[in-house]
């Protein structure tokens, strides 16, 4: 993994002083909130509905266990013992104190941790496959890129103040799991007809407001050229990009506006312009990275345990079908933990859960950890012979929910139970919704179902590619929630169909029921998932399922 | 005929730890509603809002909400409004169990 080097210690700890200072003089009255707000956003610091919240970023989801262990007592000293890990892959304190913000600050730093551009018109964190460096079907660790673009991103002076926020994501399996398609930039590990590898470059998604589907601006940039070539894209928005109108701002806008054909031709004249003062450093430092990313030791052990402890406890069994991704050591398997205990607030991980998983990581996990952008914890090495210590342990934290990629796997951005912007809560929903499936038992049954949901229109919840989205919104002061239908994350990345008016707080829980239930009467045969049977049948049969007392009203 | 005016009450968030706290009578920041002056003249909401935005010392972020005048004194109109007299509902943290002190 990356350690900070001096350069990155000190940039971080000026900035932490900086920072002291500014909270100080906006406590003695020097500062005004409008003098502060932009460089407390700069520093992450945002102020919500009940408290400040401290939004932490997690460069491309990686932590070892002593920086999990950093954020437990963050989260003991300064907060209220729990952490909530959000689709970017960062983590949020809901309730640090505006004085105790320098102090997280500096502990993060004693971990080679910061909160630097995790908000604001800048490029936010970089994020990239949860299971990079083990996943079977990727190409390279997409994960030395990522370092190098936040190294290039943060505090880039040109990048400091664009039109809107910036969100590049990096991905090294042609398994989409980093939801590259729904970026301002999405870069996809490819090799080209030589058998070199580069990148895909994809531009112009991004959910939100106005959801768009990322269009390929190249389809092969060499590793060389990559990071003059994003800066080019980047240059190119910052200089064409609305700032008349906060919504028509992303990248995504500008693409749609211009035409690929004219931003590709920008690009391609800002890059040759640019590339050649980039003169190989660039490339210098990524050797650097790229060594520190470089595999664990991985050990051959015998499996014999693990298939025993498989056919001996059928709860273990099913938390090794639902919880496991094959890995590319042979005995390894990737653990993804989840954080969705059946009625728990989806991503939250208490002080004490997140010892444990630092603790795992350090005895079977060759010390390394993930945040997924699904709200998750992923062990990524993990020996099957050690998979049967692993679950005892974690079924002792309450961490052993075998329901990864199932119903109540559910994505939900915080709403408004903490959110300023939210314009109806998701939280209780999701913790509904699970808890419904929960009783009904039929998750397992029911197949891979991705739900997401957003608490306002800004899509933090990613409901526009879940495979049943729910959009909740103020409707004349009440609590309504939306129905999307068919949405897709992967590399087959589609924007969901509204299925039709939106549901009361109360009513959404039973329609997502009598969805999922008729899909089991529509499905052709068990194999046959949520999202094939919507892409086979289309938005009919399951709008009938949603409202059926109109169909009743129509055949009257 | 002007639209009737709503009542409304300032709002802001108390700059050292967020907590939500609305401008009383007398001139405190108060972390009940209910001890809220309920403002119901057009011209004197803007000015007591005018006032509360001076004082950024104590507070960040005011601003006017609807109010209704409760049994116990303002109450809020709009559900985010109520949200911020609790605290969430996904845990028992904010005002729901930190009983604030009568000021």
């Amino acid at each position: 993994m990356y350690v900070y080097n001096d350069f990155d210690e000190t940039f971080v700890r000026t900035r932490v002083a900086q920072f002291r200072g500014q909270v100080e003089r906006r406590i003695d009255g020097s500062l005004t909130e409008d003098e502060f707000k932009p460089l407390r956003l700069m520093n992450g610091l945002y102020l919500q509905l009940h408290a400040y919240m401290l939004r932490v970023a997690v460069p491309y989801g990686t932590l070892n266990p002593a920086q999990m262990r950093q954020l437990a007592m963050i989260a003991d000293r300064w907060d209220k013992g729990y952490g909530h890990f959000t689709t970017r892959q960062n983590i949020q304190y809901n309730w640090p104190k505006l004085g105790d913000v320098p102090d997280m600050l500096e502990a993060l730093a004693d971990v080679g941790m910061h909160a630097i551009q995790t908000s604001g018109n800048t490029i936010r964190n970089v994020t990239a496959d949860h299971f990079a460096g083990a996943a079977a079907d990727e190409i390279e660790d997409p994960r030395a890129i990522a370092e190098l673009l936040r190294q290039w991103s943060t505090d880039h002076p040109e990048f400091q103040f664009l039109p809107r926020k910036f969100k590049i994501a990096v991905t090294g399996a042609a398994a989409d799991r980093a939801v590259t398609r729904a970026h301002d930039i999405g870069l996809v590990v490819v090799r080209n007809d030589a058998g070199e590898v580069g990148y895909q470059v994809i531009v112009g998604g991004g959910l939100g407001r106005t959801p768009m589907v990322g269009k390929v601006l190249r389809d092969f940039v060499s590793k060389a050229d990559l990071l003059p070539y994003v800066e080019a894209i980047v240059s190119v928005y910052n200089l064409l990009g609305r700032r008349d109108n906060k919504y028509k701002a992303r990248i995504k806008i500008t693409l749609h506006e211009n035409g690929i054909e004219t931003i590709r031709d920008l690009v391609e004249d800002r890059f040759n312009a640019i590339r050649a003062g980039f003169g190989g450093y660039d490339q210098t430092l990524l050797a650097e990275i790229e060594k520190s990313f470089a595999p664990p030791a991985f050990v051959t052990k015998a499996t014999d345990g693990y298939e025993a402890a498989r056919l001996a406890n059928p709860a273990f069994r099913s938390w090794t079908d639902t919880n496991l991704s094959a890995h590319k050591a042979a005995g390894y398997a990737i653990v993804s933990i989840s954080i969705k205990k059946h009625g728990a607030t989806p991503g939250d991980a208490t002080s004490d859960q997140m010892r444990v998983m630092a603790e795992l990581a350090d005895r079977y996990g060759h010390g390394e950890l993930r945040i997924s952008h699904e709200q998750n914890v992923i062990l990524p090495h993990v020996h099957q012979s050690d998979l049967p210590a692993v679950y005892a342990a974690l079924r002792k934290a309450d961490l052993a929910t075998a329901n990864i990629g199932l119903a109540s796997d559910i994505i939900a951005c915080p709403g408004m139970d903490y959110c300023a912007l939210a314009t109806a809560r998701s939280i209780p929903i999701a913790q509904q919704i699970a808890t419904r499936f929960d009783e009904l038992k039929i998750e397992h049954d029911v197949g891979p179902l991705k739900i997401k949901i957003s608490g306002c229109i800004n899509a933090c919840g990613h409901h526009h590619v879940g495979h049943i989205g729910i959009l909740g919104l103020d409707r004349a002061g009440v609590e309504n929630y939306q129905i999307t239908l068919g949405g897709d994350g992967s590399e087959m990345t589609t924007i969901g169909e509204r299925a039709g008016p939106g549901f009361s707080a109360d009513d959404i829980v039973p329609a997502i029921e009598r969805l999922v239930t008729g899909y089991l009467d529509l499905r052709r045969d068990p194999s046959e998932t949520f999202l094939q049977t919507y892409r086979r049948l289309g938005l009919a049969p399951f709008k009938t399922l949603l409202y059926p007392s109109e169909d009743k009203a129509d055949a009257a | 005929m002007p639209p009737r005016f709503t009542p409304k009450v300032v709002t802001a968030n108390a700059l050292l730890d967020g907590d939500a706290v609305w401008l009383t009578e007398d001139d405190h920041w108060s972390p009940l509603m209910s001890r809220a002056e309920l403002i119901t003249d057009e011209a004197h909401a803007d000015l007591r809002l005018l006032q509360a935005k001076a004082r950024a010392s104590e507070i960040a972020g005011a601003y006017l909400a609807d109010a209704r005048l409760g049994a116990d004194g303002p109450e809020p109109v709009h559900f985010r409004e109520a949200f911020r007299t609790r605290g969430p509902s996904n845990y028992p943290h904010g005002k729901q169990v930190e009983t604030p002190p009568q000021t």
